[in-house]
């Protein structure tokens, strides 16, 4: 035996033994760490919602909750998807390319189907409810003009939206409504987060 | 050998204290941090604010566990149990406003302990660690306020703890993936509030503990600055104590009761005047309960955030994502753990310092209640724009640092510490 000390192999073993307990403790961690994770009762109350849109009138809009949040559908008539038409210059994302949305939904009326809107009623400026206002015109409480083309109005902030969502220029809001992952079940049922395509 | 003779010298208690002494340090650890401690013996009003600040820390810690013993961490009942401390528990009013009231104390003492550092060079060699520890004392401290702030469940609560929440939702990528794992939920909702009050009354509390602790170690090892900004260390008279150090107990211990007493005749007139000081302490939506459908008109974090929550509006979205703020504000909070080494001066002290320290300085103070204001308001003209020149400036008192502590006009430090 030696007297002398091998440090080489001292600080080897130091190394050694100090790496694996850092992947010792790493592991450890992992557990502590997922179960800050939503719950699978967190996930089982965050599911997707299905809805009945087969008595919606053309025109007309239903309210639901979707994990914890306002989703607003509406049924637009041809006069409503037409008006979505010629405003691009007062809007600020016409084409919502700063928006949140499914890619499937990243089109002028916003929606798989143009004749269904399906959008978060969630102002993008600070998580306000905005109002439906889908009829044209000067609004009865003045609020809105004669050239309100129908829409959503945040009674926080003013900010404007269209009848696909889509934010005005001016208003604190900065991008569009953002709009949740959907897929139509069959024509009378509406599947609210599930992206289109895929299966429940 | 003490222990022997101990009971001679003193009677019972000294025989006591030499039996505790050969089994755990205690006239030892009097000594070093109490009785031969030695201080400045100069020390001025802005030295009263780190014991008040410990005094305020042991006042939120007693007043919270008497909290917890009748708040519900749970979204059905938490407003509710708010209301049942304020109203039906005895005291339970008195002891809810000292925890309120304590929070903001807490930050204002803080502030004035961190401004006292850059007027007298408290921060530079060799107290860069000591710095370092207070910093991060005050990071934990704005983690501690934002959790606890969630757990009255009203409605201000909610919607801060939602905008708060959403800035690390602005990171690319990982985003959504994060802000979902920190409220483990699609939303702030029930479990969020529960693992909020788990951080706010066992994790947060102990990390706070632990590093005051190695806060006062640090400042102990290299003893405390002064307003002359020279170390008193270099002065020893025979016995080998500084000449111009008096010992922490009973001078100084003293003088910090004197402080503590004064600051209690303040905190107490708030206490009970004025606990929700006109809004700036206990905001009104929040005696509304959380809605998660329903935000109140204008979202404004409590006071002490405003001036970080102003230059995070300050930076505008671009290249499609509002991460720059997140990232400015985050910027702005660690570029004060390099203010030692920023700082070029040959003096420490204001005393000594020129012009234009001074006037940056005070600018720089200006500026950030100034900012503080704007965080208050909502983001509208003229607001915006002072915003981003407080932001402006905010960034250049720090940054231009190394260059203008240099070429300003300093006077000689005197070798011995004056009145």
């Amino acid at each position: 035996m030696s007297e002398a000390i091998d440090r080489g192999r001292r600080q080897l073993l130091t190394v050694a033994t100090a790496l694996t307990g850092a992947v010792g403790v790493a592991f450890a961690a992992v557990p502590f760490l997922a179960s800050w994770r939503p719950s699978a009762r967190a996930k089982a109350l965050g599911a997707p919602v299905e809805i009945d849109i087969s008595k919606l009138e053309p025109g007309a809009m239903i309210k639901i909750e979707w994990r914890g949040k306002p989703v607003m559908v509406v049924r637009r008539t041809p006069e409503m998807i037409a008006r979505l038409d010629g405003n691009d210059e007062q809007l600020a994302d016409p084409r919502s390319e700063q928006s949140r949305q499914p890619e499937y939904a990243r089109n002028p009326a916003r929606a798989i189907n143009p004749e269904y809107l399906v959008v978060l009623g969630v102002c993008t400026h600070l998580g306000c409810l905005p109002q439906n206002r889908l009829d044209a015109g000067a609004s009865a409480d003045g609020v809105l003009n004669a050239d309100w083309p129908g829409g959503f109005f945040c009674p926080c902030h003013g900010s404007m939206f269209d009848l696909s969502g889509r934010v005005f220029r001016g208003v604190p809001a900065p991008t569009n409504l953002e709009i949740p992952p959907y897929t139509f079940a069959d024509s009378g049922h509406l599947v609210i987060g599930l992206d289109q395509g895929s299966t429940a | 050998m003490e222990a022997r003779e101990a009971p001679a010298a003193g009677g019972r208690m000294a025989a006591l204290g030499a039996w505790i002494d050969a089994r755990f340090p205690m006239s030892a650890l009097w000594k070093e941090h109490m009785s031969e401690y030695f201080a400045p013996k100069n020390f001025n009003f802005w030295y009263y604010f780190g014991s008040i600040a410990l005094f305020v820390l042991a006042l939120q810690i007693v007043t919270g566990i008497f909290l917890t013993m009748s708040y519900k961490p749970s979204a059905t009942e938490a407003f509710g149990s708010v209301e049942y401390i304020m109203r039906d528990v005895e005291w339970g009013w008195l002891i809810r406003y000292l925890h309120s009231t304590g929070a903001s104390a807490f930050f204002i003492v803080v502030y004035l302990h961190m401004f006292r550092a850059l007027l007298y060079g408290s921060h530079r060699k060799p107290r860069e660690l000591l710095w370092i520890f207070g910093v991060l004392i005050y990071l934990a401290l704005m983690a501690e306020a934002f959790f606890g702030y969630l757990l009255p469940w009203g409605n201000m609560s909610y919607w801060g703890a939602q905008v708060i929440v959403s800035l690390f939702g602005t990171f690319p990528l990982i985003g959504d993936w994060l802000i979902e794992w920190i409220r483990g939920d699609y939303f702030i909702s029930d479990i969020t509030l529960n693992r909020f009050f788990a951080l706010h009354v066992v994790a947060l509390p102990l990390v706070l503990i632990f590093l005051v602790v190695a806060h006062i170690l640090a400042l102990h090892e290299v003893g405390s600055n002064n307003p002359d900004g020279i170390e008193i260390k270099k002065s020893k008279g025979a016995d080998g104590r500084p000449l111009d150090g008096i010992a922490m107990h009973p001078y100084y211990t003293v003088k910090d009761i004197f402080g503590i007493s004064v600051f209690l005749v303040l905190f107490a007139a708030v206490v009970f005047f004025a606990p929700e000081m006109g809004g700036l302490f206990l905001e009104a939506p929040n005696f509304e309960p959380a809605n998660p459908l329903l935000t109140p008109a204008h979202i404004a974090p409590v006071w002490y955030f405003t001036p970080y929550y102003a230059i995070l509006r300050a930076v505008p979205a671009f290249a499609g994502t509002q991460v720059w703020g997140v990232l400015v504000l985050f910027a702005a909070i660690l570029t004060l753990f390099f203010v030692p080494w920023l700082d070029k001066a040959p003096v420490k002290s204001i005393r000594y310092r020129g012009p234009i320290y001074k006037v940056a300085l005070m600018v720089f103070v200006a500026n950030f209640i100034m900012l503080g204001y704007c965080g208050l308001k909502p983001a509208v003209e003229p607001f915006k724009t002072m915003s981003v020149i407080g932001t402006i400036l905010y960034f250049a008192f720090f940054l231009a640092m190394p260059w203008y502590s240099r070429i300003d006009r300093h006077k000689p430090e005197p070798s011995r510490v004056t009145t």
